[in-house]
């Protein structure tokens, strides 16, 4: 039943979940948006793996593809997703609405939004638990309850029958999380799980993300543009520039070693209490690129300060994605690998730190 | 919650007050400055032909000569308790609810109005629920297949529907269907049967009134039945609800329909209301003998008491409509506190 179209022959895959070259291009009037544009990478059970980029790199868009939500009928999807043993882009589409709430799940930001308003939160999550599991709906009922109170809502046979404008936004984010953990999924995917949240709240809701992956043993791919978060929570880091990983490392990789001008740019974006307020944020200059008229070359050269240094190779080749000597580490970018240490100790490292 | 229902129906009350008061100065305050006599005004009940003494014993004996404000009395009185009216040659007795005597048919506009209201009552709630169905299953299809060519065809037809008026649909209709231009399968107008008589009958004598009446009003609902589809299944609770497993069909009906039901509940009520106070163009076109032709009539013919009424008529199931629109809204969208 699972026919692999894609060209080259492929083995199954070992890991839990792995994405092999995934490409969801969505044609319109103007052009085909390359959303996501040749994503790869793996994960284990009980490992957490962060996506890190700017709005429209594609990080949702790639959740979203795994899940088998798309947010248009006509998006072209290519390449592999290897979910335990099973592939998923070549898989019916009824196939993966059976896997998708019970094997692999997923947290929304904006809890607020992403749950619907007339239904009370316990019937919700019922639903969800009642899709893939046939029980009564007082079992149901009594499961949803339960897992209110694992996720740290007080009297939760009381709010079971709350409607969600009635919950404050951690507490509707709780939910959000029973509702996605209902069905014990093996894989479970946040989407700016805490950005709608206030800073107090944020950490609650890390520690009891961090807290019931361990319980279940899942594996977790928390996706947002905050770097602090993904250093709370991440094992593995991958960020994404115009559909494309262009760095992809440890988590000690990334922040202690990061060789690409646009991580070192996000770097440099984060707000750090350990430095004067003297000094200025760093941001990247410029915007991100669109995804219909991506930029020649490397997609981030417009915005990149080292650019000239490279002799014009990144305005006319697409860089590879290419291993360093240290193993998983890889990189996307045409400065050598001297080159690009050389910048990170001389020129970014120190005004990173404030020692300049 | 019966708190709300209480200041609801008093604040219904205020309004039908103020409706009564227009409409009673609209037919009885100003025709005076148009030069209107009382004994003009007693030439409509006692007839043209009578003599100015006949005239002018009647206005004193029906009261035309008092203060407005002591006839408004009168006719308030009248809708709550009753009347007697003199006026020379004969006594008659109005029983509660009483909105005067009609100059025509010489009977009590409410008994007229009892008797028209199960035509149109049967016509409005027929078509009510064709149209409700009708509207909301083509908007849905269309807002989930936007561009195709049903989308196409549906919203072309709409368009269709909510531009021509009932007398061109109603009888291009009846000669394709009833007067065997090529079938002769529906009634043929002007007929109606009581539901509890032979309800059979019933259905078959409105069916064409019924769709016709329907097409009007499910070309708007589908209209907006779409816009509200493509609204919802945009929202994120649709992503949420896929996210979950659920069938296609489960997210469509019971996380996007649900969401784009609210504003056509509320439109629903509104026209369900008015269309009882009189489908005047669809009564007239099939000669459906209902409170719209009963109000055609009455403008024709100048029969004041009965334009009062339908008016008074018309006016409550607005405002029934607006209190169980209100009420329903808070049933279906747990946000709305009713305060």
């Amino acid at each position: 039943m699972n026919t692999v179209i894609s060209p080259r022959p492929s083995a199954e895959a070992t890991s839990f979940l792995e994405l092999r070259d995934l490409k969801i291009h969505f044609p319109t009037d103007d052009g085909v948006v390359k959303s996501v544009d040749g994503l790869s990478f793996s994960l284990e059970r009980g490992k957490t793996l962060g996506i890190v980029g700017e709005s429209g790199s594609g990080k949702s868009v790639s959740s979203l593809g795994i899940l088998g939500i798309y947010h248009q009928q006509n998006a072209k999807i290519s390449g592999e997703i290897w979910l335990d043993g099973q592939e998923l882009v070549s898989s019916s589409r009824e196939q993966v609405r059976q896997l998708r709430g019970k094997r692999m799940a997923m947290i929304f930001q904006d809890p607020l939004s992403a749950m619907h308003p007339y239904y009370t939160v316990g019937a919700q999550i019922v639903e969800a638990y009642r899709v893939h599991n046939n029980v009564s709906k007082k079992v149901a009922r009594k499961h949803a309850i339960d897992m209110l109170g694992r996720v740290g809502i007080p009297q939760p046979d009381r709010r079971v029958d709350d409607h969600p404008h009635q919950f404050s936004g951690g507490m509707r984010q709780r939910a959000m999380i029973a509702m996605a953990l209902s069905c014990d999924p093996e894989l479970l995917i946040a989407d700016e799980p805490t950005t709608a949240l206030d800073v107090t709240v944020q950490a609650q809701i890390l520690d009891l993300m961090r807290d019931l992956q361990r319980e279940f043993n899942s594996a977790l791919i928390i996706i947002t543009h905050d770097l602090g978060v993904t250093a709370e929570l991440a094992d593995d880091v991958l960020v994404m520039y115009g559909g494309k990983c262009i760095e992809y490392g440890s988590a000690e990789d990334i922040f202690e070693r990061p060789e690409h001008p646009y991580t070192w740019g996000l770097l440099g974006s984060m707000p750090r209490l350990d430095r004067p307020v003297t000094d200025r944020l760093l941001p990247i200059k410029g915007t991100p690129p669109s995804l219909i008229n991506v930029p020649s070359g490397c997609a981030f050269h417009p915005r990149c300060a080292f650019a000239d240094r490279t002799g014009g190779a990144s305005r006319r080749d697409v860089p590879e994605l290419l291993s360093l000597d240290s193993g998983k580490h890889r990189v996307r970018c045409h400065l050598t690998a001297p080159e690009r240490r050389q910048i990170w100790q001389n020129e970014i490292k120190p005004n990173l730190e404030g020692v300049a | 919650m019966v708190n709300y229902i209480i200041r609801r129906l008093f604040g219904g009350a205020i309004m039908l007050f103020a409706v009564s008061i227009a409409t009673f100065l609209i037919f009885f305050g100003l025709p005076r400055l148009a030069g209107a006599t009382p004994e003009s005004f007693a030439a409509r009940y006692v007839g043209p032909r009578a003599t100015a003494e006949v005239q002018a014993q009647a206005a004193e004996k029906l009261g035309l000569n008092d203060p407005l404000y002591e006839q408004y009395g009168r006719w308030v009185k009248a809708i709550f308790v009753g009347a007697d009216y003199d006026y020379g040659p004969a006594v008659e007795h109005c029983p509660a609810p009483c909105f005067g005597y009609s100059f025509i048919t010489k009977r009590p506009v409410f008994d007229d109005l009892l008797d028209r209201l199960p035509v149109t009552a049967s016509l409005a709630l027929g078509a009510a629920v064709i149209w409700l169905l009708a509207g909301v299953a083509t908007g849905v299809l269309s807002a989930l297949r936007r561009g195709s060519l049903f989308d196409r065809f549906a919203m072309g037809t709409a368009l269709a529907g909510v531009s021509l008026p009932i007398f061109f649909t109603g009888t291009l209709a009846l000669s394709i269907f009833s007067y065997g231009r090529p079938f002769d399968w529906t009634a043929r107008g002007s007929s109606y049967t009581p539901i509890t008589e032979d309800p059979g009958m019933w259905a078959y004598n409105l069916i064409l009134p019924w769709i016709t009446l329907a097409f009007l009003y499910a070309a708007a609902y589908a209209r907006n039945t779409r816009a509200g589809m493509l609204e919802t299944m945009g929202e994120d609770y649709i992503r949420t609800a896929r996210a979950k497993g659920l069938r296609e069909r489960t997210v469509v009906v019971k996380h996007g329909l649900r969401g784009a039901l609210t504003p056509i509940i509320t439109i629903f009520g509104l026209d369900l209301g008015l269309l009882l106070g009189g489908a005047v163009l669809t009564e007239t076109t099939f000669s459906l003998q209902g409170i719209g032709k009963f109000t055609i009539e009455a403008i024709n013919k100048g029969d004041f008491p009965r334009i009062m009424g339908v008016t008074m008529l018309a006016a409550f199931f607005i405002v029934i409509a607006n209190l169980v629109v209100d009420l329903l809204y808070a049933v279906v969208d747990p946000r709305v506190r009713l305060s």
